[in-house]
């Protein structure tokens, strides 16, 4: 028991540290912005495409993901350089309706280009494999290796955004924005580069994911949901909140699935807990951010100035 | 100058007309003449084009309810939802459920659809009101996808595959197999709907809702209880949002938790913003031009999609005030 809780509780990090780097980035492009983007999730569909494809063209996944980190920042500046661009004056209304429309266009581009069926990415040799990491504990390599580039990624942007001066102008931007324009900042820069930094971070979430579950049409449309659930209880707008959310509804969901039925049957009878375990398991997170909302309407971690 | 200002102020605080202009009441009203009459006509005349033929009419007439419902509170009271579409599966639950356990009388599904969408709207309205902005966009929408795993879950009735519906709703009166019938029915409830709204947002309670939306501490100050009205207000559309639903439920005759997925509530907002929010025919034209145009695409090509989502961009970036707003200037940019 202890060792199945053990695993699954890695299996909720793993879970955790990939809504993490989707919710950095809309937390990122809402904080300074004041952008809502549900295309996020296409972008993280896109990294897993363009993954899949170059491996098979490298031959190897690591230089895939390599190649395309650049690939997905591309693509991250081209869509706000196109269009995003002329929505930051409109209200969010327009934004969601417009960026609903770009799901349309990358889910149909995506099965132009790479057919209805999901794609399998191999996985090198010595990450293919599994790992004792403790006596009688064995784990996936490779999910491993999610769970350390995510807190890696986590580590990084805590230094980008607390220790650099684009992540100064970053914080000075979600605070008040004209007055970094006043100070001479060109802030359309700042702008598209923190764009093109959440397009990468969703893109890396989508390549770590797709040798795991392949590259499928919409896979970002599910995952999204839970990214945004991840901001509200954490406060749209803090990176703190986006780590510590996404920790902590990684860990509950996958808990949530496994636990919950016979914990149930603890206090239940079991043909009841066996029908109602998976139901209340698969609403948990959003009970949970009903029950965050209810006390805290800004979430858990609200940034300090809006 | 002043004039100007008074004039907007007019136009801003105006309780919405039926029709809106003298040039837009004609072509609303031939509009709706046209919805009705039509596919009646190609029944009648055995035409079996799918574009005017009852069965798609009706599909549409069902969105379009649903779409008058988001309306209410979308474009009268400011509340952007965006699981709207939860009600829908809701409702169509409501009939797909009792129906499956033997109780098919639509005098127990259609109150039971209104009453329990009206019940969720309830509770999830009472948490997501206490938000604002974009927390209540994502709220709702996790809100509705919170009811589309619970559906999927449910594997009683069908989870993911869904569940068939085998006998409509038993009305003692009117008998709805007959898919004339049902589509009568639809258009009646449509109407009615719309004239439901129409008399809402000219209340009183309307008109507090309405204030909500251009300046809601105003209406803080003079004393309202702005929760408490939005919250009707959005249970109301709620129950109204179910009942499109029962009747989508007896058209399709199968419901999956697909009905309430995320993008069908994004699509029931295109439509409303596509019609014109805030006015009382927008939402019927947006769900007729959505559902023609989706059509029309998917049968030229399976990437249909790619050009209704460029489409749709665009939409946003350039009509403004929707269709209506197009309808109501007569064409002409003033």
């Amino acid at each position: 028991m202890s060792t199945l809780f053990f695993i699954q509780f890695l299996n909720g990090l793993q879970l955790g540290v990939l809504l993490f780097l989707l919710a950095a980035g809309l937390t990122l492009v809402f904080g300074i912005m004041d952008f809502v983007n549900l295309a996020h999730g296409s972008l993280y569909m896109v990294g897993a495409f363009f993954c899949a494809t170059l491996t098979f063209w490298t031959g190897s996944f690591v230089w895939a993901v390599l190649l395309v980190i650049p690939l997905t920042a591309l693509v991250g500046l081209a869509l706000e350089m196109g269009v995003i661009r002329h929505l930051y004056q409109r209200d969010h209304l327009d934004h969601v309706l417009a960026t609903f429309g770009f799901i349309l266009i990358a889910d149909t581009l995506v099965h132009m280009i790479w057919g209805p069926q999901g794609i399998a990415i191999p996985l090198p040799e010595y990450l293919r494999g599994q790992v004792e990491i403790l006596p009688g504990v064995i784990f996936p390599t490779f999910r491993l290796v999610i769970i350390s580039c995510g807190l890696l990624v986590a580590l990084g942007l805590y230094w980008l955004i607390g220790r650099t001066r684009l992540g100064m102008l970053i914080r000075a931007g979600a605070s008040n924005r004209t007055m970094v324009s006043a100070l001479g900042i060109d802030i359309k820069t700042l702008f598209t580069a923190v764009f093109a930094l959440g397009a990468v971070l969703a893109g890396l979430a989508g390549m770590l994911i797709a040798p795991i579950t392949e590259a499928t049409i919409g896979m970002g449309n599910d995952i999204i949901i839970t990214a945004f659930v991840v901001i509200i209880v954490g406060g749209i707008g803090s990176m703190k909140g986006a780590f510590i959310g996404a920790l902590i509804i990684g860990l509950i969901d996958t808990l949530g699935r496994s636990f919950l039925d016979d914990i149930l049957k603890l206090f239940i009878p079991v043909n009841a807990a066996e029908t109602a375990g998976p139901a209340i398991s698969s609403m948990l997170i959003y009970l949970i951010m009903a029950g965050v909302l209810a006390f805290r309407p800004q979430g858990l971690f609200p940034p300090k100035v809006r | 100058m002043t004039d100007t200002i008074s004039a907007r102020l007019d136009e801003h605080l105006r309780a919405p007309d039926l029709f809106g202009s003298a040039s837009g009441r004609i072509v609303t009203l031939a509009f709706m003449v046209i919805l009705l009459c039509v596919p009646l006509a190609a029944h009648f005349l055995g035409i079996r084009l799918q574009l005017v033929s009852l069965d798609f009419i009706t599909r549409i007439l069902c969105l379009a309810i649903a779409a008058v419902s988001l309306n209410l509170i979308l474009g009268f009271g400011g509340m952007i939802s965006f699981g709207h579409a939860a009600y829908i599966g809701i409702g169509a639950y409501c009939v797909g459920i009792p129906a499956y356990h033997g109780y098919e009388s639509g005098w127990l599904h259609f109150p039971l659809a209104i009453a329990a969408s009206a019940l969720f709207a309830l509770v999830t309205g009472a948490i997501s009101l206490r938000t604002k902005g974009v927390y209540f966009i994502m709220i709702t929408m996790a809100f509705a996808q919170m009811g589309y795993y619970f559906f999927l879950s449910l594997d009683e009735y069908g989870g993911d595959d869904g569940l068939t519906i085998y006998s409509r709703s038993v009305l003692d009166i009117i008998n709805i197999e007959n898919k004339m019938v049902l589509f009568l029915l639809t258009y009646t409830c449509l109407v009615a709907s719309i004239y439901a709204v129409y008399r809402i947002v000219n209340s009183r309670f309307g008109m507090v809702v309405r204030g909500c939306q251009s300046n809601e501490t105003r209406m803080k100050a003079l004393g309202y209880n702005t929760y408490a009205y939005k919250l009707t207000a959005y249970v109301i559309a709620g129950g109204m949002c179910g009942l499109a639903g029962a009747l989508l439920g007896n058209f399709t005759t199968f419901i999956s938790p697909d009905m309430m997925g995320w993008s069908r509530s994004g699509e029931l907002m295109f439509m409303v913003i596509l019609g014109g929010t805030g006015s009382l025919f927008g939402p019927v034209f947006g769900a007729v031009t959505f559902v023609f145009i989706e059509e029309v695409l998917s049968s030229f090509t399976t990437y249909w999609a790619l050009p209704f989502g460029v489409l749709l961009v665009l939409s946003v970036l350039f009509i403004k005030g929707g269709l209506n707003g197009l309808i109501q200037r007569g064409w002409n940019r003033d």
